[in-house]
């Protein structure tokens, strides 16, 4: 902070005709900033109402019987609480089942791009090899191809595979790479000194022997980072599984979500339940892990 | 000693190549095979099973002269992609310039806002079609008390992309945290002298914030278009059936490319679908890059 001394200083440099020296100003920029601070504050809170809002409506109308449902206008909070709701949304349904399954797909899948990605990128990142820019380019350039492009040839590769019902289009192409998160944890290994490989490799290590050592215990954030990123997007995905899976017993928590949907029609307490159950591990793991969704962010915009 | 070193030239770049395998292999498997098979059968009346003739330009032609609901889908998307891409670019500027001052709480209204961008999938897309339910949701109660009589929403044709643009507005608290970072990026010097020379808050945003964070609007903008263009889950889910209803208003491209592909088995059809919306993608881009240099603002030297 500088100090009213000095920024008169700095306007008498830049010759403004101001008059800063008269108190009566800074008091009333002072204010002026205040008054600015408290409507900051006020459409903020504003706006947290509007974004908390249908997360209450969700639980609220989770408790509620069918016939408050129903009521008109409806109510904004339930006039009893029915826990039982969740109870009897998760015997509708074979929803025991569906986690199993998605906590398969996400486990494998959070494995996959993990392991794979980190080992990419470092060969991006930290080998200097001919070729290496231009694939990179072409690592970018992946992400401007809309999915659908290779969605409809890729099942019909995995269907002439006979990988239809089975969990392998869902799980095996995350051992191959993405191009977000080889860009992500390329990012972050930039941040390790070269040195740091150079010192390794002068005593003999492998660049394997390096990625296990250096490269995987030096990244952990970044990791964190791209496993998390790689749950959320696993647990919710819903377009493979709708293609894929068409086996009620290999169905996930999304498109066992869907078919509730088409059962159930409007029995909102009963969807909200479904919804909110599915949404939770999610939510769980935000208010955990928050930090390394902002990182993910930052290494994003090319920020530390 | 120069053979040494070309010896160790080559030991990296057989190691560079061992370490981004994964991703070439990926790569041809996953996506440029597909994508030539797609290519070249998009001018076949392929059907996954039986036929597979080659029709010249017969299905681009089929497309542009005489398949109405062809016309009808771009026109959903691209009106999908005019509204929503500015509001949510829009949007998420002057939250994160709200959230990027000293306020009390400020940490948690952070983490409140970004909440509903992890979260997504059915279960997000049945909270807002209940919310938005005419009569038993929670959006046209609160329009009711301040007595404006709610459309019907997901009901009503002239009502159903807005709706989707609300549910997406929800969660830009995701591009919000891009620009926040970028935000902070800024030098606090370049605010202390616009505040010597007597710039208030709003001339401050508009002069200094506004172009030092044209890179990230860039990017946002860039990747947002995109994925706009590829809307397809929601309305999937949220029309009944999914079938883009109601009067097709929700018919957006990808979802009709899903049903001349999985439902019809018009693969050859779908393919030449998917791209000529790859090309649409592209040129937008391309046009996007050459803008770029005429208002997007890059610091000298610092070539993030």
């Amino acid at each position: 902070m500088t100090s009213p001394q000095e920024d008169t200083r700095y306007v008498e440099e830049a010759g403004t005709t101001r008059d800063i020296k008269n108190p009566s100003y800074f008091e009333h920029h002072g204010n002026r900033k205040k008054m600015l601070k408290l409507i900051n504050f006020v459409l903020l809170a504003a706006g947290s109402l509007m974004i908390l809002s249908p997360l209450w409506w969700m639980l609220s109308t989770s408790l509620k019987t069918m016939a408050e449902v129903m009521s008109f206008p409806p109510t904004f909070f339930p006039e009893s609480w029915n826990w039982s709701n969740y109870i009897r949304t998760w015997e509708a349904a074979p929803f025991t089942q569906y986690t199993i399954n998605t906590l398969v797909i996400t486990t494998l899948v959070v494995i996959g791009n993990v392991l794979s990605n980190s080992f990419i990128a470092y060969g991006f990142a930290k080998i200097p090899f001919r070729g290496r820019n231009l694939l990179f380019a072409i690592v970018l350039a992946t992400m401007m191809i809309p999915g659908f492009v290779t969605l409809i040839p890729q099942y019909v590769l995995f269907a002439k595979l006979g990988w239809v019902n089975t969990y392998y289009p869902l799980v095996v192409p995350a051992f191959f790479g993405s191009a977000f998160n080889i860009f992500l944890l390329r990012q972050f290994y930039m941040t390790i000194p070269n040195e740091l490989i150079e010192a390794a490799k002068m005593e003999g290590a492998s660049h394997f022997y390096i990625w296990r050592k250096i490269g995987l215990p030096l990244t952990k954030p970044a990791i964190a980072t791209v496993a998390i990123f790689s749950f959320n997007g696993a647990w919710n995905d819903f377009l493979g599984p709708l293609l894929y899976l068409n086996d009620e017993n290999l169905y996930t928590l999304q498109i066992g979500l869907q078919v509730f949907k088409g059962q159930l029609n409007t029995q909102w307490n009963y969807l909200m339940a479904g919804s909110l159950l599915v949404l939770l591990p999610v939510i769980i793991i935000f208010f955990f892990f928050q930090k390394y969704f902002i990182q993910g962010i930052n290494l994003q915009s090319g920020g530390k | 000693m120069a053979k040494t070193k070309s010896a160790m030239r080559r030991k990296e770049t057989m190691y560079g190549y061992i370490f981004v395998m994964p991703w070439i292999v990926g790569f041809l498997a996953f996506t440029a095979g597909p994508l030539l098979f797609s290519l070249f059968a998009s001018f076949t009346n392929y059907n996954i099973t039986s036929q597979m003739d080659f029709v010249g330009a017969e299905n681009y032609q089929g497309l542009f002269t005489e398949d109405g609901l062809f016309w009808t889908s771009l026109w959903n998307t691209l009106y999908y992609v005019l509204f929503s891409v500015p509001l949510t670019t829009i949007g998420a500027i002057f939250l994160s310039a709200l959230l990027n001052q000293d306020v009390p709480g400020i940490r948690v209204f952070r983490t409140l806002y970004y909440l509903p961008a992890v979260l997504s999938g059915v279960g997000v897309y049945l909270l807002w079609m209940q919310l938005l339910d005419p009569g038993t949701g929670m959006i046209n109660l609160i329009l009711g008390w301040f007595g404006i009589d709610g459309p019907n929403w997901l009901f009503d044709p002239a009502w159903t992309k807005p709706s989707l643009i609300f549910m997406k507005l929800w969660s830009v608290g995701g591009a919000m945290l891009l620009y926040l970072a970028s935000m902070q990026g800024v030098s606090k010097t370049l605010y202390e002298a616009a505040e010597i020379d007597g710039a208030n808050t709003f001339r401050q945003f508009f002069h200094i914030t506004l172009p030092m964070i044209t890179p990230v609007i860039f990017f946002d903008v860039v990747t947002s278009l995109i994925g706009g263009f590829q809307i397809f889950q929601e309305a999937y889910v949220m029309s009944s059936n999914g079938e883009g209803g109601p009067a097709n208003s929700l018919l957006f491209y990808n979802l009709y490319m899903w049903r001349q592909a999985f439902e019809n088995f018009n693969m050859g059809y779908a393919m030449a679908m998917s791209w000529i919306l790859f090309i649409i993608v592209f040129i937008l881009t391309m046009i996007n890059l050459k803008l770029a240099p005429r208002w997007v603002h890059y610091e000298g030297g610092d070539n993030r």
